[in-house]
């Protein structure tokens, strides 16, 4: 399978009656855009606003990031989601570099995120370096939470889908090709180099604690094996507001970045032989049940070594050392990527479970670690949902003078465990 | 230039030897003994007073040595306390760790060094750097060298690490920048792993605590049954403002006249989907189910009071404090037995 990702990169971004990319800026028709979300069934309203990095902008609470990106001479969309089902990870796919769609609304749960375009906040989050096209959705009134979570879900894929129209005729600044032969086909070249294969977790809870592959709630399925191109090329996206900080956006899943790591030396020093996705089920038994699928599947691909990434923290952590243990005990060399929860001071126990065979493990940041962020020029959204989102509370917001002291918690993409930013733990 | 003041025992403070262990603390203004061999070590600052105290007067009086010690400091202001080199010395380790609990209270960064065994070191490693020396005083000249050398660093605001450093780390996890991110650090960490090499975890293992189970209720027809959950149930408006995650408080509540909590309390809890508990409370906290014991007799009584938190991203020390603070109230009121949701 060979996935040849063209980008287009993108400087600026300016409202304009036409929707088009014109010498690397990005002219939004933004009436045309609202009009087009607006068809989906239960939007009463959008509103559109552009965040640029350095902007004295704060976003919250988001809900999702998604990349606009156009497959030549392939369907549209998200298979399975927005559009019918169809086969991804194989042909050229365009890309609007440098920008997201970034959705904001209502909260539904407590656990969407907020983003600063500038300052001390930046540095926390990999969103701050995009150009942001913001969407505010309201719903109609009395949806339930699971009708109200499915449309701005929707509206948020949608919103890059028409964004990603404009990349048809846009120049292309920079290729990267992304091939593996799949399992099983063995080639001359990679002979020898250890087989190396990439667990991702994934949250798999009910509302706002889902992940979609293809369309299937991942937490029906048992674990299962894709073409790391599949990621790549839109088969997964995110459901979940896990807490902000370690949830995997729908931008990530389309960027994984232990995917592309794993590329990078595919071929030189390891054979990349796949990845496997696994449900993060909330019972003992569905944690046994995924842990030994995973480990069952890894030993039937002859995998030598394995990077294992958690998506949120708490009970997953025991999926996490578990799977470690299971494959440790199978020969098969194994590095974990978690972030940890060790507490306001960071004194305190990092992980809710443990096992010995865990013993090469990347920390991506604690999530109780506390930032104070100065007031905003612009917020779009509510600045308000922050006393109820993780990681914030009661008074984080001072009225006196417009700053926010929470957690990382509430800072999306800040301790990504897949390793997205740049965030590690080191003991004092 | 920046001030340091040096905390010696009776023995390097030239007072003498274990006959003038009863030596009650007193100010020099000027670096006495080992203090002055390490203000010659510093560049922009210097030893501008020693406290000297015998190691029994401090164990046995702490409280009148340390008046005398805190009035000294806030006369002083110095920039930087140094308390030591106690090598295994186990009462000037505890004096050194009383002494710089007492500097931190009053904001002056400090400086130990001890062995790492010295009984001193689990007290005073939250108040203060040590520096890990010897166990014994004749490697006073090297210990002396790594006191001066850490103590410049934090005079002069750089950064400091406990490898490069050589302190004994005070336990405290800080999320820093790396200049990899995570995904690269996790492959260059499977690749040293696969081809044999050296790696360093960037997360050891934590050690659980293990806690005995409390004996098993002989009759639970007479037996009193509290009800706490994790779930974050709380009534309905969240009153009293419970976080939805990383909890920094519990709650209890007066239940005592309700059959259920349906009706009027909710979930504030962040990490699992809300619909069903909000539709029905008691799913997660059943205090319908406890009062059905009661009437049936299977059950003594419910505790009139409910006790609520939110478990997910709490911190576990949090969880420790809370959950000895839950108990020890209902070991006071008698409860026989609790059951404990959680989400």
């Amino acid at each position: 399978m060979k996935l040849e990702v063209q980008n287009s990169l993108i400087k600026d971004i300016k409202f304009s009656q036409t929707t088009q990319i014109i010498d690397h800026v990005f002219f939004l028709n933004k009436d045309e855009m609202i009009a087009e979300l607006k068809k989906i069934q239960f939007v009463r309203d959008v509103k559109i606003d552009v965040a640029k990095p350095g902007d004295k902008t704060r976003i919250i609470p988001v809900k999702d990031c998604i990349e606009p990106r156009y497959r030549v001479d392939r369907p549209q969309g998200f298979p399975g989601v927005t559009t019918d089902s169809f086969q991804v990870g194989e042909g050229v796919t365009k890309v609007m570099k440098n920008v997201a769609v970034v959705t904001v609304g209502d909260i539904v749960g407590f656990q969407e995120g907020l983003i600063d375009m500038w300052g001390e906040g930046a540095k926390w989050t990999p969103f701050s370096k995009t150009l942001n096209v913001v969407v505010d959705i309201s719903v109609e009134p009395g949806l339930d939470p699971h009708e109200h979570e499915h449309c701005t879900c929707l509206v948020g894929l949608k919103a890059s889908e028409y964004l990603a129209l404009a990349l048809k005729d846009a120049e292309v600044d920079e290729c990267e090709t992304f091939e593996l032969p799949g399992p099983g086909i063995e080639q001359e070249d990679l002979k020898g180099l250890p087989r190396v294969i990439y667990v991702q977790m994934m949250i798999a809870q009910g509302l706002l604690h889902d992940v979609y592959i293809y369309g299937s709630d991942a937490k029906k399925i048992l674990p299962v094996l894709l073409h790391p191109n599949e990621e790549l090329d839109g088969a997964v996206i995110s459901g979940n507001c896990v807490a902000a900080c370690d949830k995997i956006t729908t931008y990530q899943h389309q960027n994984n970045s232990v995917v592309k790591e794993l590329y990078k030396e595919h071929g030189k020093s390891l054979n990349f032989i796949g990845q496997i996705l696994v449900p993060e089920l909330t019972t003992m038994d569905g944690k046994f049940k995924m842990c030994d699928y995973v480990v069952k599947l890894c030993r039937m691909l002859g995998a030598e070594g394995a990077v294992v990434s958690e998506e949120g923290y708490g009970n997953p952590d025991s999926d996490l050392v578990m799977i470690a243990k299971g494959l440790e005990d199978n020969k098969i060399q194994t590095v974990l990527i978690t972030d940890e929860c060790t507490g306001w001071l960071g004194d305190s126990q990092p992980l809710t479970d443990t096992k010995e065979e865990a013993k090469a493990v990347i920390s991506t940041g604690n999530v109780s670690h506390l930032v104070h962020l100065e007031q905003a020029d612009t917020v779009l959204g509510n600045i308000a949902a922050i006393s109820n989102i993780a990681g914030g509370w009661e008074g984080s917001y001072s009225s006196t003078d417009g700053s926010i002291t929470c957690e990382l918690n509430a800072v999306i993409g800040s301790t990504s465990e897949i390793g997205y930013h740049n965030l590690t733990v080191r003991l004092h | 230039m920046k001030k340091v003041v040096f905390y010696l025992n009776q023995f390097f403070g030239q007072i003498g030897g274990e006959d003038k262990a009863d030596y009650p603390p007193h100010l020099e203004a000027k670096a006495v003994g080992a203090a002055a061999a390490f203000s010659k070590q510093l560049k922009s600052a210097e030893v501008t007073h020693t406290l000297i105290c015998g190691d029994n007067y401090y164990n046995e009086n702490k409280d009148a040595a340390n008046d005398f010690i805190r009035s000294a400091l806030e006369e002083i202001r110095p920039d930087l306390l140094i308390a030591g080199p106690a090598f295994n010395a186990g009462r000037y380790g505890m004096a050194c760790a009383g002494v710089t609990e007492l500097a931190h209270k009053l904001s002056i960064p400090a400086i130990s060094g001890m062995y790492e065994e010295n009984p001193g070191v689990e007290m005073a490693r939250k108040y203060c750097l040590i520096v890990a020396t010897a166990d014994s005083s004749s490697h006073m000249r090297e210990a002396l060298k790594d006191l001066a050398a850490l103590a410049q660093k934090v005079l002069d605001g750089e950064d400091i690490s406990p490898e490069r450093d050589g302190y004994l780390a005070q336990g405290y996890r800080r999320t820093e920048f790396s200049d990899k991110i995570g995904a690269e650090r996790a492959v260059d960490m499977l690749l040293a792993r696969l081809q044999n090499k050296p790696f360093v975890t960037e997360l050891p293992m934590p050690k659980f605590d293990a806690v005995e189970p409390a004996p098993a209720i002989s009759d639970l027809s007479t037996a009193t049954i509290a009800l706490i959950t994790t779930g974050g149930i709380v009534p309905l408006g969240n009153p009293d403002k419970l976080q939805s995650a990383s909890a920094q408080k519990w709650l209890k509540y007066d239940v005592d006249k309700l059959d259920q909590l349906q009706g009027t309390y909710c979930t504030i809890h962040g990490g699992y989907d809300p619909v069903y508990a909000n539709e029905k409370p008691d799913r997660v906290a059943p205090l319908d189910l406890l009062r059905h014991l009661e009437k049936t007799g299977v059950i003594g009584k419910v505790y009139p009071y409910f006790y609520t938190t939110t478990g997910t991203g709490t911190a576990v020390a949090n969880s420790v404090t809370f959950g000895q603070e839950i108990g020890q109230e209902l070991k006071n009121a008698e409860v026989s037995g609790a059951i404990l949701t959680s989400t």
